[in-house]
């Protein structure tokens, strides 16, 4: 299935050759700021990366977006971890009543634990420092730490692997239900180009329930290449909610993996929006391996001047009885790019499987350009699948009759884009979530959004 | 009794098609005029220039409405003047709700007139009695544009949007097709209670039957691009007699 590249680019060999001398030379620092946990993993994501190297657009997944290129500059790494000053608390005061009581940061790739939120969580939820959950929980940070992130056919996950030295954890045991959402902010500072790698586990136990916001924001206005890797765990019949906004600067590179594993009769909804960015690869990875598991799967990217959004899913079916819905939509204007790959793998056994599929794409300008490929491979023989792909214009019939209301050209134009994206927004399970960000969008169309260090879901 | 609309010997054509072939229309305050004709002859296609439909293309000819010169103004600013047009086939507009569209709508007119933004609760007032007034489900309001509305409801939905705009001139296109009688009762009551001295109303039908209804203070009718035969409201009784032969080959 992996695209193993044959004749390696020499170009992109010296890209890769820059890091993989950093890490030899710096691998005492890499290991002293970090955890054993973590610091276990290296040697053999150095092995695979050594072989694979960052993907390039000679590999078919990978054809619109060339990883490697946006490693070609000079990035620096805080592998020493030096505090970079802010307070986080101070600058993202939240005051959207009910919604995000549980708030968490990480600066760059470090958890901020200067100040501990006072959450009240639920007895035996841990939330917060991957450094200090592999030490105060080292059997189930074992058991789950980078066992399915799969690495092999995905470089950007086995230098994520070599590189990462902290991050976010989410821990809720067996039948315990967490009301309120919670909340990660990943703030990106900096003084010069940097590179930034993150991981984030989230596991919940049977019958657990969690919500999850994470918001990308961008403070700085230097570069960033941010790795990111995401490996979620549902158990038995657990429901968890992981939503990710995206509003970082045009200078911000996001190469952001999530696998997740999911058991019997568990739900996980999931939902990426994209409201503002430089270069986007999203990468999803769902399988559903307990009967009756489902997997509803939203993405939403709004993306003008040269912005690019690749977002890729591959839902894995490897049982029976399991349900995904996928929904990925984009609003293109000016020069952007859109990309959208729908892997949906039913394997042999895995009958009266429910796969849906959905991609719609708006460009509105005529310089927009949308790349997508369905891929269903199907092993089994009772399942509905079904895929649909649309990629198209503003619909004139509907904005002549808007301005024949005395609608603003320009203002009809907004509301069907808005309108565009509904669907996407009301897949969210969390009511203030979806108003909050009914606004952001609007806000987003006309040009009104502040991209800057200031949260706008909170403020 | 002014002036309203003025139209003389208007062209006008779609896809290199000519369609309208020297009209003249005018039109005063306080006049309810008729347009019949049979199907292709042209009466949707007048409809659409005098509203601004982008797809038409104007050939030769003016048209001037309150004296102002109506085809250099966008479709938007020709609705802000007072015009406005019934479809003959409302689009529907999914994820935009009834709501937003009616209040960015009214909004845009009050503007446009140097007015503030309407109020919520005056705003939610004036849709509740337009609503009313045609005897539409509360529920249809909360919906998106026309999503999944009979063809009825789109057709009270048309004269509810002209009760909440309150237009100087509506053009009716083919408002009573698609309508059974008691729609077709609602809707004509509707555009009677809206009728006054001050505004004027075109309505485009190829039955006689909305006449009976709407009375008509003139009829004309439309054939092969032109106005082939003007008259008063008898006019209409004896096309539904006689159909439109004896006019097309006398």
């Amino acid at each position: 299935m992996a695209d193993k590249p044959i004749n390696r680019n020499p170009i992109t060999t010296m890209i890769e050759q820059q890091y993989t001398d950093l890490f030899e030379q710096f691998r005492s620092e890499l290991d002293a700021n970090s955890v054993v946990g973590l610091n276990r993993h290296r040697d053999a994501a150095y092995v695979t990366f050594r072989q694979i190297g960052f993907p390039t657009s000679r590999q078919e997944d990978y054809k619109h977006s060339n990883i490697a290129r946006t490693f070609d500059t000079e990035l620096g790494l805080n592998l020493r971890n030096i505090p970079i000053p802010v307070n986080p608390y101070d600058a993202f005061k939240c005051d959207v009543p009910n919604l995000f009581t549980h708030l968490y940061f990480l600066i760059n790739d470090r958890y901020y634990d200067q100040i501990q939120p006072d959450d009240n969580l639920p007895e035996g939820v841990f939330a917060g420092s991957m450094q200090l959950f592999s030490e105060k929980y080292p059997e189930i940070f074992t058991a789950h730490y980078n066992k399915i992130a799969d690495d092999s056919d995905n470089g950007v996950v086995a230098y994520n692997t070599m590189f990462a030295q902290d991050g976010f954890v989410i821990y809720v045991p067996k039948n315990v239900v967490i009301e309120k959402p919670l909340q990660l902010i990943n703030i990106l500072r900096g003084g010069v180009d940097l590179n930034v790698n993150r991981r984030i586990l989230i596991i919940a136990g049977e019958h657990a329930q969690v919500k999850l916001l994470i918001c990308d924001h961008a403070v700085d206005d230097v570069h960033f290449v941010v790795t990111q890797v995401t490996e979620v765990y549902a158990e038995a019949s657990a429901q968890v909610d992981i939503y990710e906004l995206e509003e970082n600067s045009e200078k911000v590179t996001r190469l952001n993996n999530v696998f997740s594993r999911q058991k019997e009769n568990s739900h996980i909804v999931t939902s990426g929006i994209t409201l503002h960015n430089g270069y986007t690869r999203n990468n999803y990875h769902f399988r559903l391996e307990g009967e009756y598991a489902e997997a509803h799967v939203g993405g939403l990217a709004i993306c003008d001047k040269s912005q690019h959004i690749d977002n890729f899913a591959f839902l894995d079916h490897a049982v029976p009885h399991c349900t995904s819905n996928e929904l990925f939509k984009n609003v293109l204007q000016d020069k952007a790019t859109g990309v959208f790959c729908g892997k949906i793998l039913v394997e042999k056994d895995a009958q009266k499987t429910l796969a849906y599929q959905t991609n719609r794409n708006l460009c509105a300008s005529e310089e927009a350009q949308m790349f997508s490929k369905p891929q269903l491979e199907i092993y089994a023989d009772d399942v509905k699948c079904s895929h649909g792909l649309t990629t198209g214009q503003l619909d004139e019939d509907a904005l002549f009759y808007m301005r024949a209301r005395g609608i603003d050209q320009e203002e009809a134009k907004l509301l069907l884009m808005v309108a565009f994206t509904r669907d996407v927004v009301d897949l969210i399970r969390i009511d203030t979530l979806q108003d909050r960000l009914t606004t952001l969008i609007d806000k987003r169309f006309r040009g009104e959004l502040m991209r800057c260090g200031n949260c706008n879901v909170c403020k | 009794m002014t002036n309203m609309l003025k139209i003389k010997n208007l062209h006008a054509m779609i896809e290199q098609k000519e369609i309208l072939k020297g009209i003249n229309l005018e039109v005063n305050s306080g006049e309810i005029h008729a347009v019949m004709g049979p199907n292709g002859s042209g009466k949707s296609t007048l409809a659409s220039v005098l509203s601004g439909n982008p797809k038409y293309e104007v050939t030769r000819g003016t048209i001037l409405f309150k004296d102002k010169d109506l085809l250099e103004m966008e479709p938007e600013d020709r609705a802000r003047e007072g015009i406005f047009l019934s479809f003959q086939y409302p689009v529907e507009i999914p994820g935009v709700s009834m709501v937003n569209f009616m209040r960015a709508a009214v909004n845009e007119q009050r503007k446009y007139r140097n007015e503030e933004p309407i109020s919520a609760t005056d705003f939610l007032k004036l849709m509740r009695d337009k609503r009313e007034l045609l005897g539409m489900d509360s529920a249809l309001v909360s919906r998106s544009v026309n999503e999944g509305f009979s063809g009825g409801e789109k057709k009270k939905n048309e004269i509810f949007q002209m009760a909440m705009l309150n237009p100087l001139l509506s053009i009716l296109d083919e408002t009573d097709s698609g309508l059974d009688i008691d729609a077709l009762r609602v809707v004509a009551a509707g555009v009677n209670k809206l009728q006054s001295k001050e505004n004027a109303t075109i309505l485009i039908t190829h039955y006689q039957r909305l006449l009976e209804y709407i009375k008509p203070d003139h009829v004309h009718v439309l054939y092969a691009g032109k106005i082939i035969k003007s008259g008063g409201p008898d006019l209409a009784i004896e096309l539904e007699k006689r159909g439109y032969e004896w006019l097309i080959n006398p």
